[in-house]
């Protein structure tokens, strides 16, 4: 009986979730407050005897965390819109969060936010591969220098590596890795993504308190990086054995932020589309800070316009400020009469609408001698017909088509968005337990998550 | 970071150039066939195709730490297109860099000497008419880098 027994230490719920890959069932699932400030043992051992069922069998324990303020991680690079959104998009990819970034010259004010914000991880890069060295070398000298003691990992132009190594020689915690940026036309964050979990392992799940759970668990990788796999493996399937769902996109509504995943190409659709900017990854996370259900609510609704989410909802303005300074005063509040409800889900529609236009690529129209030309920076995601939510108040009833409608593209619109998608919803909220089950058992979490994410019917939300 | 007199071209560490239309020109062709030929004459080229701005043209050379950079235009709208690009290279700390145009420049049947003036005074080291073979930019590129920049303004 195969059984594994997965759990995420969030930063406010430990939840867990037996499953057995033998019959491919999700057994059971439960939660408790996270309790990493003391021990995180207790919070996991409330939740596990919270399991309805008895937890024999089970092949192994593999946990996720984003405890402990996340794996958070400042990215230097030297041009912003080059080298420095690579390292961003490498850090997103291996579930990081990116608290700050640096480009250019390291300046004696980024040094001292640098000790400040004290980040888990500074990935150094900066240059092509043969190309600028004398940025990456400088701002290595100067992170020696002033922090000496930041884990970092270097992922920037081979040719300044001898002397990288140099800089930084007798550093346990510096760590080499290929550049995520070879040329202007590549990104290559696999080997960057790849370290981060190394430092993750080594050195972070220590830092974090996670090690107390290693008598009983295995700590492998920071949440959103299991849900990042989770979602290109349901894309991608598993080769030769069982088809995924294509290209997709999926929003998961936090209460502080709320995280946008697609697995897709996105390239122009048209002849007299150019494509501009970075290549972006195929699967691809963001990260929307102020785009929350509680602790960032207010933001939300400065970003989304107050006025127009109201319009759109039939709500009063008034009755929605007051919402919004209940739950950032008590962010575990849970809706609690009809109107509190229609409240949420309209909120959550308008992050929703927010997170993923920032997230596709944008099309700008322009007029040259040959006549209208459109210039995309970005993916295009137009052809994807698979939107998922998870999160948020998706699971109540009718919700999930009203919120998820906001991801596709209205007429006019810049944000090149999903035209005519469907619309599937992570019931169970099992995205990140299939993450860690992925690596083990590729087919079973697959299987999982065919059955458990529900397509959402047409007539909800009417 | 001047153009460095020691490294001659087609050696294992080959000089890299930017290269790219300027503007909302979406001429494709001509950029092409310059890729091929400087590809071809061992330089270390970074197309970035058509319709590209100064900024990206100045963020690829840093990051790429190009020696070269190398505009066409062909629809006629290059001087605007132009304006102000050395001294955007001078904020941006590649005040050295090799800066090539060519093309069809300016509307019309201008002279050549006057444009090459135009542009010689906006900062450009090399100004090419239009129908210039590309190995004549070849030839002056390998000859510019071997022996020091040009003077620019």
């Amino acid at each position: 009986m195969p059984r594994y027994l997965l759990a995420d230490i969030g930063s406010t719920f430990t939840k867990v979730c037996l499953v057995d890959t033998a019959t491919v069932e999700a057994l059971a699932t439960s939660s408790a407050p996270t309790t990493i400030a003391s021990d995180v043992n207790a919070g996991f051992d409330a939740a596990l005897e919270k399991m309805p069922v008895p937890l024999d069998g089970i092949e192994a324990t593999l946990v996720c965390s984003s405890a402990a303020g996340g794996l958070q991680i400042a990215a230097v690079g030297l041009v912003p819109e080059l080298t420095l959104q690579a390292a961003k998009y490498a850090a997103l990819g291996a579930g990081g969060k990116v608290i700050r970034t640096f480009s250019y010259l390291l300046t004696g004010e980024d040094l001292q936010a640098l000790r400040d914000l004290k980040p888990d991880i500074v990935l150094l890069s900066g240059g092509t591969d043969g190309g600028n060295t004398q940025y990456i070398l400088q701002n290595a000298r100067l992170l020696q220098e002033r922090l000496p003691s930041i884990p970092l990992i270097v992922a920037g132009n081979r040719a300044a590596e001898d002397e990288l190594r140099e800089v930084f020689r007798g550093r346990p915690d510096v760590f080499f890795t290929r550049n995520v940026m070879p040329d202007l036309h590549t990104l290559n964050l696999e080997p960057a993504r790849e370290q981060i979990r190394n430092v993750f392992l080594d050195r972070i799940v220590l830092a974090k308190g996670l090690s107390k759970l290693q008598a009983r668990a295995q700590v492998v990788m920071p949440t959103p990086e299991a849900v990042l796999r989770a979602v290109s493996l349901l894309s991608a399937g598993v080769e030769g054995r069982a088809p995924g769902m294509g290209e997709l996109l999926m929003v998961d509504i936090g209460g502080a932020t709320t995280d946008v995943y697609s697995c897709a190409a996105g390239q122009p659709e048209s002849a007299a589309t150019i494509l501009k900017g970075l290549p972006e990854p195929f699967n691809k996370r963001t990260v929307e800070a102020d785009i929350g259900m509680r602790h960032t609510l207010r933001y939300l609704l400065e970003e989304a316009g107050l006025e127009r989410l109201c319009a759109e909802s039939g709500l009063e303005p008034d009755a929605v400020r007051q919402w919004a300074d209940l739950v950032t005063a008590e962010p575990r509040r849970v809706p609690a009469t009809s109107q509190e409800r229609a409240i949420d889900v309209a909120c959550a529609r308008a992050g929703c609408g927010v997170a993923v236009a920032r997230h596709c690529g944008k099309l700008e129209e322009t007029y040259t001698a040959a006549g209208k030309l459109y210039i995309q920076q970005g993916k295009d995601l137009g052809s994807v017909k698979t939107v998922i939510g998870s999160g948020g108040p998706l699971a109540w009833a009718g919700a999930a088509r009203t919120i998820l409608e906001a991801t596709g593209r209205r007429p006019g619109e810049a944000a090149l968005k999903p035209r005519a998608p469907s619309f599937y919803m992570d019931e169970r909220y099992l995205m990140w337990a299939m993450g860690l089950l992925a690596e083990r058992e590729p087919r079973a979490a697959l299987a999982l998550m065919r059955k458990h994410i529900v397509k959402v019917c047409e007539e909800d939300g009417d | 970071m001047a153009a460095s007199e020691e490294t001659p071209v087609q050696m294992a560490d080959p000089a890299t150039i930017v290269l790219g239309v300027i503007g909302a020109d979406c001429h494709a062709v001509g950029n092409k066939i310059l890729e091929h030929v400087f590809r071809g004459a061992g330089f270390n080229v970074v197309n970035l195709g058509v319709m590209v701005s100064q900024e990206e043209f100045i963020a690829a050379a840093i990051e790429t730490n190009a020696q070269a950079i190398v505009v066409s235009s062909l629809y006629g709208h290059g001087e605007i297109d132009c304006r102000g690009f050395r001294e955007s290279c001078i904020e941006a700390g590649i005040q050295d860099i090799l800066l090539y145009v060519g093309g069809n420049l300016v509307v019309g049947k201008t002279d050549f000497a006057a444009v090459e003036k135009i542009f010689r005074d906006m900062g450009f080291d090399r100004v090419f008419p239009p129908g210039t073979d590309p190995l004549d930019g070849v030839a002056s590129l390998r000859k510019d880098l071997a022996g020091g920049s040009a003077s620019h303004a």
